[in-house]
């Protein structure tokens, strides 16, 4: 079903009886071309470009749980594509284009909104930082305006601009930078990919690889063997037990991130800020809701819930940006388990054993790069090279020496 | 979280750094990049028990190995990095 106005006008005058079910709940068929593991966002989405950019129909996204279950739904809906050094430029300018035309792309609302997303300096090092990463932005072909402690007052007047330890010293604006509804953008992806014959098989999870003579045959699920001629992991947050499965071993840690909301209140906030102090983050969503988001807890953790320092830590930091954050009641907390690679950037390649591939190694910015991951990651397995805006993520760059190391932090995953 | 320090007793993880995977006590001999690399950026990353550093900064400074349960945060054994680094030998 095509959705369109008209459409909305004919069910809502008929008792809204003619929606249908947005995808199918197939059974698993003995073998596929193509079988993606995880039917989170990204692997959603990399069935989706499979089969609408390189017509590949024969596909499976084996999910273990339900679709967007894990981190595409629940990050803090961030958007922006302000990154500082050559392989994540280029990447996130194409995520962002594609964010651009998601909706029309999808005929699904995603509710992308670019609000603007700000990034705040407290001291000359950091504004001058601000300034390089604003120009690489430009260069990049990207939106980026350095802003004076003026500018930024005219912009959100409600930040706490004369704070003793941390007055804002100016700021980095993109105004296409924003948010966009998390679950819609998985929804909209599985219900393309749906159309275009991808069975989209939940409650399967993966237990084993079969592999012959270095080349992968197929996956042993909790519903019996299924056959592959390609297999895509796409598990952030597990990546390291599903690849070893495969007898793998990765540059990943695994982390916890926690995210929180308040009470719905009336609109405060309409654009996405980011404390220069303490990796603070925070928006508004569209029910009203403030959401914000801080640092990793800073160990390893496969507990999908934080420990209470980081959310003391946090809250101070709300209260020192935005001292009027104090009044909003916090409604829920809750914490994602991401894959922490060694440098903070991902991982999409191939691995060593032939037909199988990864993405992987997301740390906290997956959900922005949903689109180009998936479309970079089809790319890549439909045609066995890397697209030209991914050619940079590669598993072997710790070997290599071209790590991608945008915070400047070393091999330290919970400092990234 | 609550870590006990072999010298300062029980205390609140805040005083603690972490540093990663107690593999980093095992530095490779010699120049093969191959070690290196392994240990320099590859990690198991398990479920379940992982064993790992610590510094307790805002303590007595000492390195601890610490086994701790990463689905359920409990800790299990804390020792002196260097007792078990001289143990390995």
């Amino acid at each position: 079903m095509h959705y369109s106005v008209l459409q909305i006008l004919k069910n809502g005058l008929t008792g809204n009886k003619g929606w249908k079910p947005v995808w199918r709940n197939p059974e698993p068929k003995k073998s596929y071309d193509i079988v993606i593991i995880g039917g989170g966002g990204h692997g959603l989405s990399t069935a989706y470009y499979l089969a609408k950019t390189y017509g590949i129909r024969n596909i499976a996204v084996l999910e273990k749980g339900y679709l967007g279950g894990g981190n595409v739904g629940r990050n803090t809906t961030i958007v922006r594509a302000n990154y500082l050094l050559d392989g994540n430029l280029e990447f996130y300018s194409h995520s962002l284009k594609l964010w651009e035309n998601l909706e029309q792309e999808l005929n699904y609302n995603v509710m992308l909104s670019q609000r603007g997303c700000l990034l705040l300096a407290h001291n000359d090092g950091q504004f001058d930082d601000l300034a390089w990463r604003g120009n690489a932005n430009l260069a990049t072909g990207d939106d980026a305006v350095l802003m004076s402690a003026d500018d930024v007052r005219a912009y959100t007047p409600y930040l706490n601009f004369d704070d003793a330890r941390f007055p804002i010293r100016g700021g980095l604006l993109q105004r296409t930078g924003g948010t966009a509804r998390h679950d819609a953008v998985a929804w909209g992806y599985a219900r393309g990919a749906d159309m275009r014959g991808v069975d989209l098989i939940q409650n399967c999870e993966v237990t084993g690889f079969r592999i012959e003579g270095g080349k992968i045959k197929g996956v042993e699920t909790s519903r019996g063997y299924i056959g592959a001629g390609k297999v895509g992991m796409s598990v952030a947050g597990r990546t390291s037990q599903v690849a070893e499965m495969a007898g793998l071993r990765l540059p990943i840690e695994s982390h916890v991130l926690q995210a929180f909301v308040t009470e719905a209140v009336k609109p405060v906030i309409d654009t996405v800020i980011s404390f220069g102090m303490g990796h603070f983050y925070i928006s508004q969503s569209d029910k009203g809701g403030l959401v914000f988001g801080g640092d990793i807890d800073g160990y390893n953790s496969y507990s999908q819930r934080g420990n209470l320092p980081m959310v003391e830590h946090v809250a101070e930091a709300a209260m020192a940006l935005m001292p009027m954050i104090g009044k909003a009641r916090m409604l829920r907390s809750w914490g994602g388990i991401v894959d922490m690679s060694m440098d903070g950037s991902p991982i999409i390649d191939k691995t060593p054993i032939e037909g199988l591939f990864l993405n992987g190694g997301w740390c906290y910015g997956g959900f922005k790069a949903t689109p180009a991951a998936g479309a970079a990651f089809a790319h890549l397995m439909a045609t066995g090279e890397k697209a030209a805006w991914a050619t940079k993520f590669n598993l072997n760059r710790f070997e290599t020496g071209h790590v991608i190391d945008d915070e400047g932090t070393g091999a330290r995953p919970n400092l990234h | 979280m609550r870590i006990h320090c072999p010298h300062c007793g029980e205390r609140d993880h805040r005083e603690f750094e972490y540093l990663g995977s107690a593999k980093l006590l095992e530095r490779p001999e010699g120049g093969d990049a191959a070690a290196f690399h392994d240990y320099v950026f590859q990690r198991k990353n398990p479920t379940g028990e992982n064993a790992e550093l610590w510094q307790h900064v805002m303590g007595c400074s000492a390195w601890l190995h610490v086994v701790r349960n990463v689905t359920t945060h409990e800790i299990i054994a804390v020792k002196l990095a260097r007792d078990v680094k001289e143990a390995a030998r």
